[in-house]
């Protein structure tokens, strides 16, 4: 058994402390009124000399053309810009602090729902190697339902109690004067948001419970009914997670920018959970291992974990790539503006997450050597996860607060609260079960696994 | 070369010749070489024989194809004749690399995997109407041959193969070549 150690108790208690009063300074700091707002583009203008007004008039031709191009000379509407200019800009920054906290949110709750669906596949493939690992990825997984809650409800109350801070389809007044969106509202309404998301959730829920019941059960049975069940359901789980997955990945992510779509959208986001999910995995058992609590576990097994670590990392990149290729190559306007917003504003952390996510890891984990040296693995997981969540930071940020981007306190207040909240929650949920499955029929070869 | 001396001991069995080839180990004789019908695992650990530099060499080759692929296109696309083919920027390398990625990426696994099999076949001296250096044609079927070198110490080593499983003890004279 497992006990929580008061040391890491304490760790990730002040996590959360620190993370919530960061939180709550950027929500108490975001809120500026319209001189305030004016007042500092002023000021950057300023700083800027010329270039800064050249951008500002371009910026406001550009996000409203149309009414721009025949009326921009006279000195009425040039002021209606300038006001138009300036709210743009102060729901940007009004916006902050509810993206910074949704994407530590949804970073974390990935973790979980990636580790999920990871152990469904090593109980319904009956992967031989990795059993000595469920009850660390069973961990890993209760962190799911308050995780996935809490992105749901972030979601829902920037929309309600919020002033639409991370999606505009929430907002009447949007809908109204927008004709794509009108035409999606049968799918993106806030009713119909908050359904999905339920049935999602529930689902996930439901396996991670009875995958866990069972895995327990199984532990005290006299014969093997438990493993067949969990066989079936996580067959079951995989392909509802495979559709709930896709379109969790449409709801909560891809409709911050409702004007534009994309078909491998699902997919891409399950490759970044998937390798983010399996590097958790890799570094909590590390961790544990070091404590003393996982001696069944061998450098093979972490060996394998880091194959999975290797290749999902290429398999991310490889999503990433078809999906900008096929984007840049055709450059058809109505898609590209998404990768055109991303060059503009993001450059470094947009082109910065390819070197973390891809090239580091393939250079890091190729040589099989490597990949059994425990301080290895561990340093090339922290740089997948810190590429991983600036994936999730580029997926959001650029659809909400624009150019005005900073990774500053709301967003490294927000990682501290997740990630102390995760801690809590993960090694809460190691405490409960024995760290090795008993009666499990792989049990013994995964024991003796040798690469 | 002068000729010399080998023993040729016959197994049925891998799990018998993997013993085998550990005693014989620990009596420090020098075993010349093992024919198998099949990949025994672990054979080469006992045997004490040097990992393979193989999927070193298949990196580096990986790396040229790269190279040739750019700077192939760098020639072709941008140097040679910068033309404006669907509006695609052809002013620099970077801009267009994009369009270039899926033949990067064919031809450096294409350099790593066809260099690293021929690599292979040259040093396993594998070649066509190559002839075959088989001791004894069961060994591709059901048997296992180890082959220990002699030095005067035949009637020692006999003892010794037979004590560890072999079916069959041949003395032979080993041509030079």
């Amino acid at each position: 058994m497992y006990t929580f150690s008061k040391k890491l108790k304490t760790f990730s208690i002040i996590l959360m402390v620190l993370g919530l009063l960061g939180v709550g300074y950027g929500f108490m700091t975001s809120h500026k009124s319209f001189e305030e707002v004016e007042h500092l583009l002023e000021s950057e203008a300023h700083h800027g000399g010329g270039h800064g007004e050249a951008t500002h008039v371009t910026h406001a031709e550009a996000s409203h053309d149309a009414h721009a191009s025949d009326t921009h000379g006279e000195t009425a509407h040039a002021g209606d810009e300038h006001t138009k200019h300036i709210e743009h800009v102060q729901h940007q920054i009004a916006n902050r602090p509810w993206a910074a906290l949704y994407v530590a949110a949804f970073f974390f709750m990935m973790i979980a729902l990636g580790v999920l669906a990871f152990y469904a596949i090593q109980v319904a493939s009956q992967a031989g190697w990795s059993p000595v690992l469920f009850r660390v990825m069973e961990g890993i997984t209760s962190y799911l339902l308050p995780g996935a809650i809490v992105v749901v409800l972030i979601a829902i109350a920037s929309g309600t109690i919020g002033h639409y801070n991370l999606f505009i389809w929430m907002d009447p007044e949007v809908v109204e004067h927008d004709k794509l969106i009108q035409g999606k509202s049968a799918w993106l309404n806030l009713t119909g948001f908050i359904i999905r998301a339920t049935i999602f959730i529930a689902g996930w829920s439901l396996y991670r419970h009875f995958s866990r019941k069972f895995s327990i059960a199984q532990d005290t049975a006299d014969d093997n009914k438990n493993f067949k069940k969990s066989f079936r359901i996580a067959a079951g789980f995989l392909v509802f997670f495979i559709y709930t997955e896709s379109m969790m990945s449409w709801d909560w992510i891809m409709s911050v920018d409702p004007h534009w779509f994309s078909t491998l959208f699902g997919w891409y986001v399950f490759a970044s959970m998937f390798v983010s999910g399996i590097t958790v995995i890799a570094l909590i058992s590390l961790y544990l291992k070091s404590r003393g609590y996982l001696d069944f576990v061998n450098e093979n097994h972490l060996h394998d974990v880091a194959k999975y670590m290797f290749a999902f990392s290429i398999f991310w990149t490889y999503l990433w790539f078809s999906q900008f290729m096929l984007i840049w190559y055709s450059n058809i306007p109505e898609e590209v503006t998404y990768f055109i917003a991303r060059f503009n504003d993001y450059k470094l952390p947009f082109l910065g997450m390819v070197a973390l996510n891809f090239v580091f890891p393939i250079l890091m984990l190729m040589n099989a050597d490597y990949k059994r040296i425990p301080w290895f693995v561990v340093m090339t997981g922290l740089v997948i996860l810190f590429g991983h969540y600036i994936d999730i930071f580029n997926m959001i940020m650029p659809a909400t607060v624009g150019d005005r981007w900073f990774i500053g306190i709301p967003e490294i207040s927000s990682i501290l609260l997740f990630a102390g909240l995760f801690i809590f929650v993960v090694f809460t949920a190691l405490t409960k079960a024995p760290l090795l499955v008993k009666r499990y029929p792989f049990r013994k070869e995964s024991e003796d696994f040798h690469y | 070369m002068e000729a010399s001396k080998v023993i040729h001991a016959i197994y049925t069995d891998d799990d018998v010749l993997m013993s085998a080839v550990k005693k014989v180990k620990a009596e420090k004789h020098h075993i010349e070489e093992i024919y198998t019908p099949f990949p025994v695992h672990g054979l080469d650990k006992a045997m004490g024989l040097a990992p393979t530099r193989i999927a070193i060499t298949a990196f580096m080759y990986g790396l040229v194809g790269l190279t040739v692929a750019i700077v192939m296109m760098n020639f072709i696309m941008i140097k040679d004749w910068p033309q404006n083919i669907g509006g695609k920027p052809s002013f620099s390398y970077l801009e267009n690399m994009p369009a270039f990625v899926p033949i990067m990426f064919e031809l450096t696994v294409f350099f790593a995997a066809h260099l690293m099999v021929i690599t292979f076949y040259l040093r396993s001296r594998m070649w066509p109407f190559k002839k075959a250096e088989n001791p004894d044609p069961r060994t591709t079927d059901d048997h296992f041959l180890m082959e220990v070198a002699v030095h005067g110490n035949e009637s020692e080593l006999e003892e010794l193969l037979k004590e560890t499983g072999a079916v069959e003890i041949n003395l032979v004279d080993k041509e030079a070549h």
